[in-house]
């Protein structure tokens, strides 16, 4: 199903040498063991699941070290800006000084529906906005005002997160005591979350932190009625960044399942609520929240199962390996289901493989996508020469193995010296990163698209999302601006000069 | 004029820092210095023998109910004291809410800025009992305090105090310039306590720069929220506080970067004093006390 490549592992093991030469002995030898060419992997007994085709394992998840800039977030980046962000009918409350809620505002293009500022608030900015006599004298009764305003200007609200910032941890102010007292008075949902930014090594901490509150402060609180169905499914780990989970929950819906939640694009508290009544938790972005799909699991006997839907190729396979949980005839619904939207993905292939075949990529994101977009670009002809993750972990990397070919560069935390040079040295034709990284590397002459937030477009999950993807990517890398790179005056003179 | 004089008092909580200092102050008065006393603890007590009444409006909450600090001006939070002693309060969060240590950072800066050290010859830092923070540490921090005066007694945990607070002067006096002026050994009547006191200062680079003896009288003029020099004029103990405030008046400059010992030399000097016990010679005194109580219960 998947192309057929190989990446050219010498040199990028010798690449990986020259950069990592011009550091200080003791930090060269740190960041050695965060960078990787992708081998061959080992010979195991074939089990029940597909083989990895690598083995890209790099050391992971520990501190970055000053100065080097790492693209890495905070934990209230991760529980903020990922988790409890999107939750569309509850008020976020960054709690603490303005900065942090001013540049978290908006969220990531968490699309949702709803009358914002009414029953929806998730492009709203609420902050308790500390100031020196907070910090002095603690914020609890600030906090308690700002609840109290909350619930009257917007009665529609389900219910209020804390998001903590910094100074919350350092003066240790008790939200726990304010959120029970107020949510006990207003009876409402008042969720503390303890994501200090300087809690972790990035914002992988404020997942789980964010994953905690979830099951402390939400879970069993309250009697759901819910008339539950044999086909119920949460989609866990889609935030829904321009659309992605409403292109996805379509094809949920054609194979027979019923989502009654999806987390947390585009959710409202009741489905987080009434999740651990569903049958199966089907995760997509497993960095940010396999930690509650492993409690549900564990107290509610909710199976979890990971699915792809980047891309044909893994959409068919998400899709059939699903279906098979549910038996025959949501496996013959997956297998109508792929038939109706094979004709649209294949005229997208033919329409955009030609323009982009044998075009090589690198990545460099968070989450999911260093390892999930990957077959949706092979699906366009186009290879993956080198890929990494922000904040992953061990368990990431075993991941990628399922995904990147022999040779493949792996980059872990990669700081911002490490990924200029290996840009420079490998000349992809399209680089997939974040805004930070987008002007440098088209300075370079390089096409490029932030795969964060889809660069202001997306979907890119589903069928409908795949055809968005390849327009996209054709667009940025057959843009015609990249003939014009060259200035003028170095071009060799087409005119001869006038004789003398 | 001569130049502005920074001093400040530190030392174990309870030890009698803020009785000690106003005595003290008040008594500097007399050799003619204008003194700015500056109580950097939440409870706002040290100024309370100086202006005969606790203060009422400190720093920190005037500024709460303005707004913000920078509301503030400075008369409201100035207020003038026996013989003209101008006294201020940090004032800071009832105890376990919010950020003491910001409010003593804050509430300095405000004094800075708003020109409360113009017009005085001294300025005098009561910092509370346990440097927690690094806003109680404000004071021997850059440009602030010069000396540092630390009061103390022949008691074990009034010994660990001060040598833990010798560790913060050491750690600011290559930054800031920060001295050790000397320990002031408040009398406890404990064991060899003058001695003692004066192992411990020689140990750590310092002097003992005075010896104030026990007086009950000390107790009656805080009752009536007076210092002894107020209360007493005429009192022996009144002319142990003038002789401390020549000391310190003479001791300009002459302070020294103080060469804190380890918890282990500590503990080593105090059984050397007799003031720690080894093990064995508590399980000795122990199973001496049972042993009599074996005794008393056998002969009944």
């Amino acid at each position: 199903m998947s192309l057929d490549y190989e990446n050219d592992g010498t040199f990028h093991e010798k690449l990986i040498e020259e950069v990592l030469s011009q550091y200080p002995d003791k930090f060269g030898k740190r960041r050695r063991k965060h960078l990787s060419v992708a081998k061959p992997a080992g010979e195991e007994e074939a089990g029940g699941e597909a083989e990895p085709l690598t083995e890209c394992d790099v050391k992971s998840n520990i501190k970055s070290v000053p100065g080097v800039m790492t693209i890495r977030g905070c934990a209230y980046a991760g529980s903020k800006g990922v988790v409890w962000g999107p939750v569309k009918d509850m008020v976020h409350i960054s709690h603490g000084p303005v900065g942090c809620g001013q540049y978290s505002w908006s969220q990531r293009r968490n699309y949702y529906i709803g009358k914002t500022g009414i029953d929806t608030f998730v492009t709203m900015q609420f902050t308790s906005d500390f100031q020196e006599k907070d910090i002095v004298f603690g914020g609890d009764k600030k906090l308690a005002k700002v609840i109290d305003e909350i619930k009257e200007l917007f009665p529609l609200a389900a219910g209020v997160t804390i998001q903590s910032e910094c100074p919350i941890g350092l003066i240790g102010d008790d939200i726990e005591s304010v959120a029970k007292k107020k949510a006990k008075e207003l009876e409402t949902t008042i969720v503390p979350v303890r994501c200090e930014g300087f809690r972790g090594v990035s914002q992988s901490l404020g997942h789980h932190i964010a994953n905690d509150s979830i099951r402390d402060w939400v879970f069993d609180k309250k009697e759901t009625e819910w008339e539950t169905g044999p086909y119920d499914v949460n989609v866990i780990g889609d935030y829904n960044i321009g659309g992605d989970a409403w292109a996805s929950r379509i094809l949920l819906e054609e194979i027979g399942l019923r989502v009654v939640g999806n987390w947390s694009g585009d959710a409202t508290l009741a489905e987080i609520e009434r999740a651990p009544k569903a049958k199966l938790n089907l995760i997509h972005c497993y960095r940010s929240m396999n930690y509650i799909c492993r409690h549900m699991e564990e107290k509610y006997g909710v199976a979890w199962m990971e699915y792809n839907f980047f891309g044909p190729s893994q959409i068919e396979a998400s899709l059939r390996k699903i279906a098979k949980h549910f038996g025959p005839e949501i496996e013959a619904k997956a297998e109508a289901t792929i038939a109706k939207y094979r004709p649209l993905a294949d005229a997208v292939i033919a329409r955009f493989k030609p323009r982009l075949a044998g075009k090589t990529v690198m990545l460099y994101v968070g989450g999911l996508r260093p390892r999930h977009v990957i077959t949706a670009y092979e699906d366009l002809g186009m290879e993956i020469v080198g890929t990494g993750y922000e904040f992953g972990h061990n368990d990431d990397y075993q991941r990628t193995g399922h995904y990147v070919k022999k040779g493949t560069l792996i980059y872990d935390d990669v700081t911002g010296y490490e990924l200029e040079k290996f840009i420079e040295k490998v000349r992809p034709d399209l680089v997939g990163s974040g805004v930070k990284e987008k002007y440098p590397v088209q300075k370079m002459g390089i096409p490029f698209r932030q795969m964060h937030s889809w660069d202001y477009s997306g979907p890119y999950h589903g069928y409908d999302g795949f055809a968005i993807f390849a327009r996209d990517m054709d667009l940025a890398i057959n843009n015609p601006v990249w003939d014009l790179f060259d200035a003028p005056w170095l071009k060799p003179q087409p005119i001869a000069l006038a004789a003398e | 004029m001569a130049a502005l004089r920074q001093i400040a008092f530190y030392g174990k909580g309870g030890i009698g820092k803020s009785t000690t200092s106003q005595n003290t102050l008040a008594a500097l008065v007399e050799l003619e210095q204008k003194i700015l006393i500056v109580g950097c603890d939440p409870k706002a007590d040290s100024t309370r023998l100086i202006l005969n009444a606790k203060a009422q409006d400190t720093v920190l909450h005037l500024a709460a109910a303005e707004g913000s600090v920078e509301d503030l001006e400075l008369d409201q939070v100035l207020k003038t004291g026996f013989r003209g002693i101008k006294c201020v309060e940090s004032g800071g969060p009832e105890p376990g809410v919010g950020c003491a240590g910001r409010g003593v950072i804050t509430a300095i800066n405000f004094l800075e800025e708003n020109g409360a050290y113009d017009d005085v010859d001294y300025v005098s830092y009561d910092v509370l009992g346990d440097v927690v923070c690094g806003g109680f540490a404000m004071p021997i921090r850059e440009n602030k305090a010069q000396e540092i005066y630390i009061v103390m007694s022949g008691e074990m945990m009034a010994l660990y105090a001060a040598n833990n607070i010798a560790k913060g002067i050491l750690k600011y006096a290559h930054s800031g310039g920060v001295r050790l002026g000397g320990l002031i050994c408040n009398e406890r009547q404990t064991d060899r306590e003058l001695d003692l006191a004066e192992a411990l200062a020689a140990r750590i680079n310092s002097k003992l720069i005075h010896f104030v003896p026990r007086d009950n009288i000390v107790q009656h003029a805080e009752l009536r929220k007076q210092t002894v020099i107020q209360y007493a004029p005429e009192s022996q103990q009144a002319d142990e506080y003038r002789q401390l405030a020549q000391k310190i008046h003479n001791n300009s400059g002459k302070g020294t970067i103080p060469s804190p010992i380890t918890m282990e030399e500590l503990e080593e000097m105090l059984l050397a004093f007799g003031i720690m016990k080894t093990d064995e010679q508590a399980l000795a005194e122990l199973q001496a006390k049972e042993a009599a109580k074996a005794a008393a219960v056998a002969a009944q």
